[in-house]
């Protein structure tokens, strides 16, 4: 948990005054076991290192670093039967919308996901509804609506196959990925 | 080439519940055959039934003798319990040689004796008779000319006539059903496949194969043609395909869902969900020009459309109200009406043939289930006990419904009736089992021949 504030208080500090209010009680449980960590350890690094460039691509033209070159976050959670972002996401949303702003010629595919429960159909629905609300987030910081495509996978495609809480919240998921 | 199918039958009688297990070797080649079916539950007073075993030629003795197959089509119904072989007093198999005090003595309401023998074209000539033991007159006779292949075919025809007969409800035991199999998930080798087989399990055959995920699949009304949904392309698509024969066509692939095909009860029109402008709607297909119509128009979630029986109205899952509910749409005026109050999660509804009564999957204290709901008496009832269990579909006959459920972690397809007092499972031992649908009445594959 203090961990989950230090990044917080560095990325606030790094990229701006970011709306993150909040984010504790409604940041989304399963990014616990890895994003944050992963953030951690390169944010500390990134002020370290003072690296002014923009965002853009690591040396695989791939995968997406921010300024610093650390990789941004492509998995984000929602909660059940909801497609609404977590606010602790908009940072790396953000910074995914820089990238598509500095790369117009690139794109990114949004696959919104469900977890097991509730019916195949509606969860495909429901997949596709996520996948748009992180589209809008991009849209809204900047990115060209021809640079996005969504797709559903509602519950096809499980993360964990499982069938406990902690699988279910790691299935809940939009995962960006560039092309 | 074929083996002997029960292996082993016995019922065990437990307090108000008929508990039978039987294991089905599978037939022939297919590793893909669900394999055994467990009734977990039956009615509190079933119709006692003796089907003796028929008397066959000494060319028919090593396959499964008709009286099996009956017996065990009637005993998963629920509403049978057919006595075991080794319990009967006598064997007859002509009406000559039927004593009914023998009958009488075990306290059976009705009794079936016949024979199978190859007739000088090598056809195999099958028949049978159906008695009231208390009244001691015969209900039913007649006579089958199959092929060898038709052997399974004919036995589940005379489950049907016996049922109907002494039930008053048609027999749906030639009926078929289609799932998808999915097997080595989560893997680089994971492969989906869409199954066709008898609805006891047996004689599975593959309709189509693929690394991307299948779902949504159901039978047009004549029993010859399928639509589903498939990833194939790396997006989902309705894809229609005859049943036997080569005909496979992608249907839509428009930008996003391509969902929920459903065919009209006339099998002139194809309802979908296509989310083309924006969100997810329901639209329909005229089969015959391809030409869509939109059905709604509401930035919810509107998914799963289904017709009534007589094709006037459809009933959808919507997010409307803010919770996913079953809405009522009658198709000539647009009037539209919320059929669902009852919890926050109602989805994937379907409408018994009389109209009246609806299943859908049901969410209860945060579990899935299979409800029923009567339209006219709100009146709603929860058949399934179960965890994560979806895709409800109906036999042709409304008399049972066949789900998809978890088992230990794995997907398997159940039937419960729809009063809820009868249920079975049918596991698979090849992967998961999930998407069932029932077909409709098929065209006979056997007739009397008398």
């Amino acid at each position: 948990m203090q961990i989950q504030e230090r990044i917080k208080h560095l990325l606030v500090t790094m990229l701006g005054a970011l709306v993150i209010a909040g984010c504790s009680s409604t940041a989304t449980e399963p990014v616990v076991e890895e994003q944050p960590e992963m953030e951690a350890v390169e944010v500390v690094e990134v002020v370290e290192a003072v690296k002014p460039a923009g965002p853009g691509f690591a040396a695989d033209n791939r995968t997406p670093v921010d300024a610093g070159g650390s990789p941004v976050s492509r998995t984000f959670y929602f909660d059940f039967d909801l497609a609404v972002v977590s606010p602790a996401d908009f940072a790396a949303l953000q910074v995914h919308a820089e990238i598509l702003r500095a790369n117009p010629d690139r794109k990114l595919v949004v696959a919104g996901h469900c977890d097991q429960r509730g019916t195949r159909e509606y969860n495909l629905a429901l997949g596709e509804r996520r996948a748009k609300a992180i589209r809008a987030i991009l849209e809204a910081n900047g990115a060209s609506s021809r640079q996005i495509e969504d797709i559903s996978y509602g519950e096809e495609e499980l993360a964990n196959p499982a069938n406990n809480a902690r699988a279910w919240a790691q299935n809940r998921r939009a995962v960006i990925s560039y092309r | 080439m074929p083996k002997p199918i029960f292996p082993y039958f016995f019922i065990q009688t437990l307090p108000h519940v008929v508990v039978l297990l039987l294991g089905l070797l599978a037939f022939s080649d297919s590793r893909a055959d669900l394999d055994t079916i467990i009734i977990d539950q039956g009615v509190d007073d079933p119709i006692r039934i003796a089907v003796v075993p028929f008397a066959v030629s000494e060319d028919l003795a090593d396959i499964d003798n008709p009286a099996k197959l009956i017996r065990f089509d009637l005993a998963r119904s629920g509403q049978f319990d057919p006595i075991a072989p080794e319990d009967m007093l006598s064997y007859p198999s002509t009406e000559n040689a039927v004593f009914f005090r023998d009958w009488r003595i075990l306290q059976m309401a009705y009794l079936v004796i016949g024979q199978a023998q190859r007739n000088v074209f090598g056809e195999i000539e099958v028949s049978y008779q159906l008695f009231d033991v208390a009244t001691q007159t015969q209900l039913q006779r007649a006579s089958f000319r199959v092929t060898f292949d038709q052997w399974r075919d004919v036995g589940h025809k005379i489950a049907d006539l016996v049922y109907s007969e002494v039930t008053g409800v048609r027999g749906a035991f030639s009926t078929k059903i289609l799932y998808v199999l999915a097997e080595d998930v989560g893997t680089a080798r994971a492969t989906y496949s869409l199954q066709m087989a008898d609805v006891d399990g047996e004689r599975t055959r593959t309709l189509y194969r693929s690394t991307a995920p299948i779902l949504s699949a159901s039978w047009s009304p004549d029993g010859e043609r399928v639509a589903y949904v498939s990833f194939e392309t790396g997006r989902p698509s309705i894809i229609l395909q005859d049943v036997s024969g080569p005909y496979r066509e992608q249907l839509t692939g428009f930008r996003g869902i391509n969902g929920s095909p459903v065919f009209s009860p006339d099998g002139k029109q194809l309802a979908m969900v296509l989310s083309r402008s924006g969100d997810p709607e329901i639209f329909v297909m005229n089969l015959e020009n391809r030409k869509l119509r939109r059905i709604t128009r509401h930035p919810a979630i509107d998914t799963e459309p289904s017709w009534s029986p007589d094709g006037k109205y459809l009933i959808f899952t919507s997010d409307r109200g803010g919770k996913p509910q079953i809405y009522q749409l009658e198709l000539a005026t647009n009037f539209l009406e919320r059929l669902t109050f009852v919890g926050d999660y109602n989805a994937r509804a379907r409408l018994l043939p009389d109209g009246r009564h609806l299943v859908f999957v049901h969410r209860r204290n945060g579990v899935f289930h299979i409800a029923w709901q009567d339209l006219l008496e709100d009146r709603l009832l929860v058949l399934t006990e179960s965890e994560l269990d979806e895709s409800p579909s109906l036999a042709p006959n409304g008399a049972m419904l066949i789900y998809a459920t978890q088992d230990q972690d794995k997907g398997i397809l159940a039937v419960v009736s729809v009063d809820g007092r009868v249920k079975y499972r049918l596991p698979s031992s090849a992967g998961d089992v999930r998407e069932p649908s029932w077909s409709p009445f098929l065209p006979d594959v056997v007739r009397a021949s008398e």
